[in-house]
């Protein structure tokens, strides 16, 4: 805890103490929805509410019942088949795209660069209603609406501004002369870009591409345009879960989720500081 | 050391012309013949076209027009990659995630060379630089003087036909500048290979080339060896650029042979030899530098004389500075060593100042920036 200093009267303790509690109280509103979740998964009964049982930690009134039953019901399957081979495909997609976009852009000779810029970030300004109509009719139009391929496309949309934004940062500041050096020794273009540029960006690449699969991940409003019966992901699956068959089961997804986004932002953390760590590393 | 001319030519530049915005041009036509094994420095204010010089050749910048050739073949159209040419960057460019056997590795590993020969080699540059015991390091895990070393050894590592080198000392401290200024010259002189260095630092010129090529505004003022550079300066440019210069405007009174007699603006008549203004009339500058110019006492009857009034004094150590200015108004210096028979001067006084004709020129362009 920080020393206050020697000036500070009553009314400076006070005010800091009030501050300090306003602090606490909006994070417990930010992560309190989130923490109920979790002990109401293992709920013994088929309510989204404490029974006493709970309340008064009995072990009989805790199961794992709803995880049996999320992989056991065919249609929670499905979702979460679906989810992954979406999420996947979309998050390859937008690395390739956003990662090539940001190398582009970084050119100092490149023209209209903000225009560009401005156009690939815009699935993350444009209201995502918007992005998702236009993407309806576009889409079937095209006869890619109800269709893996459509919602991979769709997906992968969202998620390149992401890579565009982290591989950019991880070329600020990049010493083009590595890759001058590299062609002076000998390497060809294509080489170069992959012993010299590709090693030096992969953490931006890399949670980029994190962010990418956390966007197709936990998308639902172009899954509820695009998708048909056959495309439903995990968070789609919930949505219907909510209205037609209410038990605790989405909540057993809902606690898996928060343990998969928690390991995916640790990812992104601990890559974050070794790209930290390997921009000290040039000459300075 | 290697001898020069059309014949030996290893490195050719042939009127080359280069502009980035189609109307001008930062470096206007270039020409200069490098022989093998020759140490050659491009000197010359940020801005002169040294560096898009050295850019050129490495292929990193396109020709606008106008040849470089390497053993008579024109390399304009080949891509660096194809170029074999050695460069140390300012900045060292050594790969941060690869160790410094990796780095040493890379251009062999690009040239397909067996493992064994490779491992060998990377030993043998390694202790060129005397680095052994460092090849697991990373670049980051080094002091500046050893990534400094580090780029020298990679540069050399795979035999280029030429190293080029862009302000490689700029980022060492002067102690370490100075050392490593000794270590590349001991490695060319040890492997022999072809140098084109980049420096903005005159005494760096001086110290380590065979030719100076001194660039001003994208146009080579002289390319000389650096006696003849500081001795024997082509133009007031040169003069200036290159060490200290005194210079006393005048008018050309008379053509010799190899000398011409100039009166000067405060009225005195000297002697000096001829450079590139030599019509009877015309307005010059005559150049001396501050060493060459002393005491009466001390040079005796012969050489050219001038009056000046004594202002002040700087004492730097190995040699004392006297400021003078002449009835003109031109300021002077003396450079004179700190030998125990340095003058003492009272404030304001008349001193004559004498210099050799041989170790003076009258040179092109009017002294008007120096007159107050």
């Amino acid at each position: 805890m920080a020393s206050t200093p020697a000036y500070y009267g009553f009314w400076h303790h006070l005010g800091r103490l009030l501050l300090r509690l306003g602090a606490w109280l909006v994070l417990l509103f930010l992560i309190l929805p989130i923490l109920v979740i979790v002990p109401l998964s293992f709920n013994v009964e088929p309510f989204f509410s404490f029974t006493e049982g709970m309340l008064t930690l009995q072990p009989e009134a805790y199961s794992l019942r709803w995880y049996e039953q999320v992989f056991s019901d065919p249609r929670w399957r499905l979702a979460i088949r679906n989810s992954f081979i979406i999420g996947l495909f979309a998050t390859a997609l937008a690395t390739v795209l956003g990662t090539c976009a940001a190398l582009g852009l970084a050119r100092a000779d490149m023209p209209m660069r903000r225009l560009i810029t401005a156009l690939l970030l815009s699935p993350m300004i444009v209201p995502l209603i918007i992005t998702a109509a236009g993407m309806f009719f576009f889409y079937s139009s095209l006869g890619l609406a109800g269709t893996h391929l459509g919602v991979i496309l769709a997906h992968a949309a969202l998620g390149t501004p992401f890579v565009v934004i982290t591989v950019t940062a991880a070329l600020t500041g990049f010493d083009y002369s590595l890759a001058r050096a590299a062609l002076g020794l000998g390497a060809t273009p294509w080489r170069m870009f992959f012993d010299i540029i590709v090693p030096l960006i992969r953490p931006g690449v890399i949670s980029g591409a994190l962010f990418a699969f956390i966007t197709s991940f936990d998308e639902v409003v172009v899954i509820l345009f695009l998708a048909g019966p056959q495309q439903r992901t995990i968070p789609r699956q919930m949505f219907s879960g909510l209205r037609e068959q209410i038990n605790p089961s989405i909540l057993a997804i809902a606690t898996l989720l928060i343990l998969f986004s928690i390991a995916l932002l640790v990812t992104i953390e601990l890559l974050r500081r070794r790209a930290a760590r390997l921009r000290l590393a040039p000459a300075d | 050391m290697a001898s020069h001319g059309a014949d030996t030519a290893f490195l050719t530049f042939s009127n080359v012309k280069k502009t980035y915005d189609q109307q001008t041009l930062v470096v206007k036509d270039f020409s200069l013949e490098v022989a093998r094994g020759e140490f050659i420095t491009l000197l010359g204010p940020s801005g002169s076209g040294k560096t898009t010089c050295l850019m050129m050749l490495a292929g990193f910048e396109d020709v606008t027009s106008g040849e470089i050739l390497i053993n008579g073949r024109n390399i304009t159209s080949i891509p660096p990659y194809r170029r074999n040419i050695g460069m140390v960057f300012q900045q060292y460019a050594l790969f941060p995630h690869m160790t410094l056997r990796e780095n040493l590795a890379y251009p062999l590993k690009l040239r397909k060379r067996p493992a064994a020969e490779i491992r060998a080699r990377v030993d043998e540059y390694l202790a060129l630089v005397e680095l052994q015991g460092f090849a697991g390091r990373y670049p980051a895990q080094l002091s500046g003087g050893q990534r400094q070393r580090v780029a020298l050894a990679r540069a050399l590592i795979f035999a280029p036909d030429i190293v080029l080198m862009d302000e490689p000392l700029g980022a060492l401290d002067k102690k370490l500048r100075e050392q490593m200024q000794f270590e590349i010259k001991r490695l060319h002189a040890q492997l022999e290979f072809t140098v084109i260095y980049v420096t903005h630092d005159q005494t760096e010129a001086l110290t380590m080339s065979d030719r100076i090529a001194v660039f001003n505004e994208g146009v080579v003022q002289q390319c000389a060896p650096p006696n003849v550079l500081y001795e024997r300066p082509a133009n007031l440019f040169v003069a200036d650029f290159i060490g200290e210069s005194n210079k006393l405007g005048g008018v050309i009174e008379a053509v010799e042979a190899d000398s011409v007699s100039v009166r000067l603006d405060d009225g005195t008549r000297v002697r000096t030899l001829k450079a590139n203004r030599t019509t009877p009339g015309a307005a010059t500058t005559v150049s001396v530098r501050p060493e060459k110019l002393t005491f009466t006492d001390r040079l005796g009857a012969v050489g050219n004389r001038i009056q000046a009034r004594f202002v002040d004094r700087h004492y730097v150590g190995e040699f004392i500075r006297y400021h003078f200015t002449t009835a003109g108004g031109t300021p002077l210096v003396v450079k004179s060593l700190n030998d125990g028979s340095a003058p003492h001067l009272r404030a304001r006084e008349e001193v004559t100042l004498a210099w050799l004709p041989e170790d003076s020129q009258a040179l092109d362009r009017p002294a008007v920036a120096t007159t107050p």
